[in-house]
């Protein structure tokens, strides 16, 4: 839950300016912005990601660290579960509680 | 061998451990707790204990969330949910941790609407898209996830929705330090400060520690060599007799936080008079409760909660390990009634719990870099 997931911000949404698609190691997901609405990133920025919101933009050497560090803590295919698990679109594709696990 | 690999600078963990063996008084023990529980993770994973000499011992501390909250609450969660058309949404940490009854993945299997969401905005979304049920998200976490519940309490009430609240676990990390520091037993010589709380709070809040106790404290990354310098940096400071704050992971925390989400914070929550810790006991303003102004979004203002209290199992001692007095493999039911598999105390459920680390890394004790380094 404390996992921070560095991603890099693809665009920013037309229509909701508290939301943004980011982009994880291939995936890519909507977060919301509302925590860094003092300096707003812009595309190509990249943040770290904690439970669907950005918290904070970090370099790109950063990063790449921080993954590391996600992948040598073997929490990797954790933070990447929780990337494809936000939901925020893809309305059609039902509620993400149904894609839980046991 | 098998993390050896990983480092990218094995040498200069190598190096890191001779120089924490240089600065460290061979005539005196040091006791530096890591306050949160992803670098308590972190030290297990990485073997770290394996580089520090036998007289830097590492304290873990109490961030870890679901380990800290008093099963009362999940009980008083979980009979909520208990309602007819109610939709109980939490994080997956919190589904297999025990409640006098069992765990919400129990109360799923028993036919509760348990769900996963990963992120509070998620659990928004289910309140949307079922318009008929009231969806109750089981909101826990330190500093890190408290802006996150606060912002999505600010979009329901902008957006008028009134299926959804908030059952609000959220604590606070200072009193618990303070706490810690005033109990008798414990003999603390400095802090590994936590990463991403700070990442909100900034390093002010901690000021007090170094100024009123005396104790240095060091905000810290989560890498190996993170971890391994901040202890370089206490150990510094302890033989210089100084005390300061200290930001090691410059990077990701700003000095002074994340202002857009202490505003949230302040926004939607106030500080209850107290709250019951794990471990810890009742604590005075250590907790977050939400104000009147989202009183229709707060679960325990719109409905009853029994406001049930219940003592942890008597032969686990979860409380004596959050402390920090006992070490997880000495509590009677470790690795035994107690495991991952099956978890008797919340520490043995999240991956921050020190009994989980300790059980998956050191009880089962992997190949670590250190290890690997004498053989």
């Amino acid at each position: 839950m404390c996992l921070a997931i560095p991603g890099r911000i693809v665009e920013l949404d037309a229509q909701n300016s508290n939301q943004a698609l980011v982009d994880v190691v291939g995936v890519r997901r909507k977060v919301d912005l509302g925590l860094l609405q003092d300096e707003p990133p812009v595309p190509g920025d990249w943040v770290l990601i904690h439970v669907g919101f950005a918290m904070s933009k970090i370099s790109e050497v950063d990063a790449l660290d921080q993954m590391r560090t996600l992948t040598m803590l073997g929490e990797a295919e954790a933070a990447m579960q929780e990337v494809r698990g936000y939901g925020l679109e893809h309305e059609e594709q039902g509620s993400p509680g149904q894609r839980l696990k046991q | 061998m098998k993390y050896v690999d990983e480092f990218r600078t094995p040498e200069l963990i190598g190096k890191a451990g001779d120089e924490i063996r240089r600065l460290a008084d061979p005539n005196r023990h040091y006791r530096i707790m890591e306050v949160c529980g992803g670098h308590t993770h972190a030290i297990y994973r990485f073997g770290l204990k394996d580089l520090l000499p036998d007289n830097v011992e590492l304290i873990h501390g109490p961030g870890c969330p679901v380990c800290v909250l008093p099963m009362g609450r999940i009980d008083d969660g979980l009979s909520l949910a208990a309602q007819p058309n109610f939709i109980f949404a939490a994080f997956g940490d919190m589904m297999r941790v025990p409640g006098t009854h069992g765990s919400p993945l129990e109360y799923k299997a028993r036919g509760m609407d348990v769900r996963i969401v990963y992120s509070p905005a998620d659990a928004l979304k289910l309140a949307r898209n079922n318009p008929e049920k009231h969806v109750m998200f089981f909101a826990i976490g330190f500093e890190t996830t408290a802006p996150s519940t606060a912002l999505t309490l600010m979009r329901a009430k902008a957006e008028g929705l009134h299926n959804f609240s908030a059952f609000c676990n959220h604590v606070t990390i200072i009193p618990a330090i303070r706490a810690i520091l005033d109990s008798p037993d414990m003999r603390l010589d400095g802090f590994v400060g936590p990463g991403h709380v700070s990442t909100v709070i900034g390093c002010r809040p901690y000021d007090w520690i170094a100024k009123d106790e005396g104790k240095p404290v060091v905000v810290s990354g989560f890498e190996p060599l993170d971890i391994l310098q901040s202890i370089m940096m206490l150990l510094r400071q302890l033989r210089k007799g100084e005390a300061k704050v200290e930001n090691q992971y410059k990077r990701v925390v700003p000095w002074e936080g994340n202002r857009a989400a202490l505003r949230a914070m302040g926004e939607v929550f106030e500080l209850r008079p107290y709250f019951e810790w794990r471990g810890l006991g009742f604590i005075s303003q250590s907790a977050l409760k939400i104000r009147a102004s989202y009183a229709e979004w707060d679960s325990e203002q719109r409905f009853s909660v029994p406001g049930v209290r219940v003592t942890d199992p008597k032969a686990a001692q979860c409380g004596e390990v959050l402390k920090g007095v006992l070490k997880p493999a000495q509590c009677k039911l470790f690795g035994r009634e107690c495991t991952p598999e099956q978890p008797v105390g919340a520490l043995m459920v999240s991956s921050e719990g020190s009994c989980a680390a300790y059980y998956n890394y050191e009880h089962r004790k992997p190949v670590t870099i250190a290890n690997a380094a004498a053989n």
